[in-house]
């Protein structure tokens, strides 16, 4: 393996690799944006709901979270375009990767909310708090520390799946290193390369997630 | 003058199972009234519908001549909306065997929240008046602590602090000291003691024999969901009338 | 929405959404298999005394639940063979998800471990025992009794990401459904019924483990 020979082809590559990166980046962000916002609305209608509404959830949670991500993705992909709903590839992806994260994010802010154990429900009742102050003041800043770190996960598993659409065209870091790869026949070095970068992106997201952890934690 | 708490006929069942059948019971202002009885005789389950965390199917519990949780609308019963019923809590104060401090915030802030969002306290006024109560507990040196800092006994204490800055007529203590080990217990009870001396109007379950022959003004002993005796400690204690309740006490350390 | 639900073209290829499930099934299993013993091997390493030990366990955890195993799995199968190491399609994918599992199955083991009352092992110590065969008689089988939950968990996700073995053109069900969407254009129906063929297998694995955990916990 010459070094200096990859090294020469990944400046060369540079720009295709970068835009592919900020790809994955844009679909990140924007998975883990839209469906966390989707997920905590899932997450309190699964708490607060009434039956009927936590039953059509609990159908919406556990079906999403039974199918693989490349299915939804997949599915995504191929059955819009079918029902008349024109959305390119990465349209397509944003949406699948977006309900999965939504499942999974509903089901951790139900799981948060449902261990927060009942006496502090009665002790903020016994000194007269609505159920919206005893939301805000009490059941949410315990919450939101439970959440936290099974939150971060998720966004890393986001990350990951970006890598997917590359099987629907999408030119995200991964396709586009395959395409580098398929000119300069450096297979070795561009996936090492290209594993490496992913490494490093969820590494720092971990790390900023355990930063935050510390910081918001309650002293013992 | 109207008693501090009146309940009447109070009726109480967890699906078919009959936990309180018929209790009449009359608090009135300074009575500290403790609540003995055997696991199951319903004394918790009383003292939780008295600030509705239970509700109740028949009978009516009043504070300070105000119903409590339901009004008679044009001779038939409608639950308060939860507003009137989280105003009506305010009324009295509870303190948990469990504690249920709010874990993210410090004992002060424990103490303040519910002066400032259900009294609606100014921030200055509130810290003022959780302060003074902290300190008549003891704990004015740890108000800046967490409740993973403190022991259970100083929890319990922040706990109790809690309830009373709230200025409730009526102080419902659900076995307070139960989930406490034996060396911490001491110190709450006197605080307890303590309040009751100043004259507080106080509802007590407690398995603590020997403390509710102290502090109590009236001893109620229930079996199975209803009042089988009560009276003064010196008569509950001393004298029992029932075979039922002599059999409790033999079992029970006085 | 104009569309003709037409599920004939399924039920004519039930025998290959068959044996792509019964791959995918397999795959899983044996990949699961070999990634308990790499998993505890990582796990005993995490608590190793030696520090070399414990950096090679934990570079190998965090390198590998880091990376997308999409690009795990295209490594394996298009890179390694730069190094000599050529497999077939299906050898290569389970040495890939067993890489992948053990890297999962470490952080669970670990977890089991340390949550294993010191006393244990020095009961064995007093009775005699060597190190290794405290290990194995009596440390190993309680932590795995132990950790049943969790190993269902991840055995549900591993058999969700066996769809990936579709990427590298492995006969699993989404290789299958893929196929069939292809040829036959009955998209809808084709993803409906994958998506609810996973579903329905998760269920059902999520409940066989269910009673064999039953069967297997230590009596409390």
């Amino acid at each position: 393996m010459d070094l200096s020979f990859f090294l020469d082809n990944l400046w060369n590559a540079r720009m295709s690799l970068l835009s592919g990166f900020g790809k994955t980046l844009v679909i990140s962000l924007a998975s883990v944006i839209l469906g966390s916002g989707l997920g905590v609305l899932v997450g309190l209608a699964l708490s607060y709901g009434n039956l009927a509404t936590r039953f059509v959830l609990r159908v919406y949670t556990d079906f999403l979270r039974g199918t693989p991500v490349f299915v939804l993705i997949l599915a995504c992909f191929y059955v819009l375009s079918v029902v008349g709903v024109d959305l390119s590839a990465f349209q397509a992806g944003v949406l699948a990767l977006t309900l999965f994260c939504s499942s999974h994010v509903g089901e951790i802010v139900r799981g948060a909310l449902a261990a927060i154990p009942k006496g502090q429900t009665e002790a903020a009742k016994s000194i007269g708090l609505t159920f919206g102050q005893t939301f805000a003041s009490v059941l949410l800043p315990q919450a939101l520390r439970q959440i936290l770190p099974t939150w971060v996960n998720t966004a890393t598993e986001i990350v990951k799946a970006s890598t997917l659409l590359s099987i629907i065209g999408v030119v995200e870091l991964l396709l586009a290193t395959q395409q580098v790869i398929s000119r300069t026949y450096l297979s070795l070095e561009f996936y090492f390369f290209a594993g490496f970068v992913y490494w490093l992106l969820n590494f720092l997201i971990e790390q900023a997630g355990r930063a935050v952890e510390r910081r918001v934690s309650i002293p013992q | 003058m109207t008693p501090v708490l009146k309940i009447t006929d109070l009726h109480k069942s967890f699906g078919d199972l009959k936990v309180l059948t018929g209790i009449d019971l009359t608090v009135h202002k300074g009575d500290v009234v403790s609540l003995i009885g055997a696991s199951g005789s319903g004394k918790t389950t009383l003292l939780r519908c008295v600030n509705l965390l239970e509700e109740f199917e028949r009978g009516s519990i009043e504070i300070a001549g105000e119903a409590i949780g339901y009004r008679d609308e044009g001779g038939r019963r409608r639950r308060r909306p939860e507003r009137q019923i989280a105003r009506q809590r305010a009324m009295t104060g509870m303190a948990f065997q469990q504690f249920n401090l709010f874990p993210h915030m410090t004992a002060l802030k424990n103490v303040m929240l519910g002066l400032v969002k259900t009294k609606k306290l100014g921030q200055d006024e509130a810290r003022a008046v959780a302060e003074k109560w902290l300190d008549r507990v003891g704990m004015i040196e740890r108000k800046d602590h967490y409740p993973g800092q403190l022991s259970g006994g100083q929890q319990q204490r922040v706990a109790i602090a809690r309830a009373i800055a709230m200025n409730p007529q009526l102080m419902l203590f659900d076995e307070v000291t139960s989930s406490l080990d034996p060396e911490l217990v001491q110190e709450v009870l006197a605080v307890v003691r303590d309040l009751a001396a100043d004259g507080m109007t106080m509802l007590i379950v407690t398995h603590e024999m020997r403390f509710a022959r102290d502090v109590s003004t009236k001893v109620v002993f229930m079996h199975q969901g209803r009042i089988a005796e009560e009276g003064p400690p010196e008569q509950i204690f001393g004298a029992p009338k029932s075979e039922r309740l002599a059999g409790f006490l033999a079992n029970s350390e006085i | 929405m104009d569309y003709d639900f037409n599920f004939a073209v399924i039920w004519r290829n039930w025998d290959l959404l068959a044996s792509g499930l019964g791959l995918g099934l397999l795959l899983a299993v044996v990949s699961i298999a070999i990634g308990c013993v790499i998993g505890l091997v990582a796990a005993f390493g995490m608590l190793s005394k030696h520090r070399v030990l414990r950096w090679l366990a934990l570079s190998y955890v965090s390198a590998i639940r880091n990376t997308p195993i999409l690009v795990l799995i295209l490594f394996t199968y298009f890179a390694l063979p730069e190094l000599g190491v050529a497999l077939d399609k299906i050898p290569s994918f389970i040495l890939t998800l067993s890489i992948y599992a053990g890297a999962y199955l470490s952080e669970v083991f670990r977890a089991g471990l340390v949550a294993l009352p010191k006393g244990l092992r020095e009961a064995g110590l007093a009775i005699g025992l060597t190190e290794m065969k405290i290990k194995a008689y009596i440390i190993v089988p309680v932590m795995l009794r132990n950790v049943l939950p969790s190993l269902s968990n991840n055995f549900i996700s591993l058999f969700k990401d066996t769809s990936l073995a579709a990427a590298i053109a492995v006969p699993e069900l989404t290789f299958y459904a893929r196929k069939i969407n292809v040829e036959s254009f009955r998209v809808i129906e084709t993803w409906m019924v994958a998506s609810l063929i996973y579903v329905a297998t998760c269920y059902a694995i999520a409940s066989v483990l269910r009673r064999f955990e039953a069967r297997l916990a230590i009596p409390r």
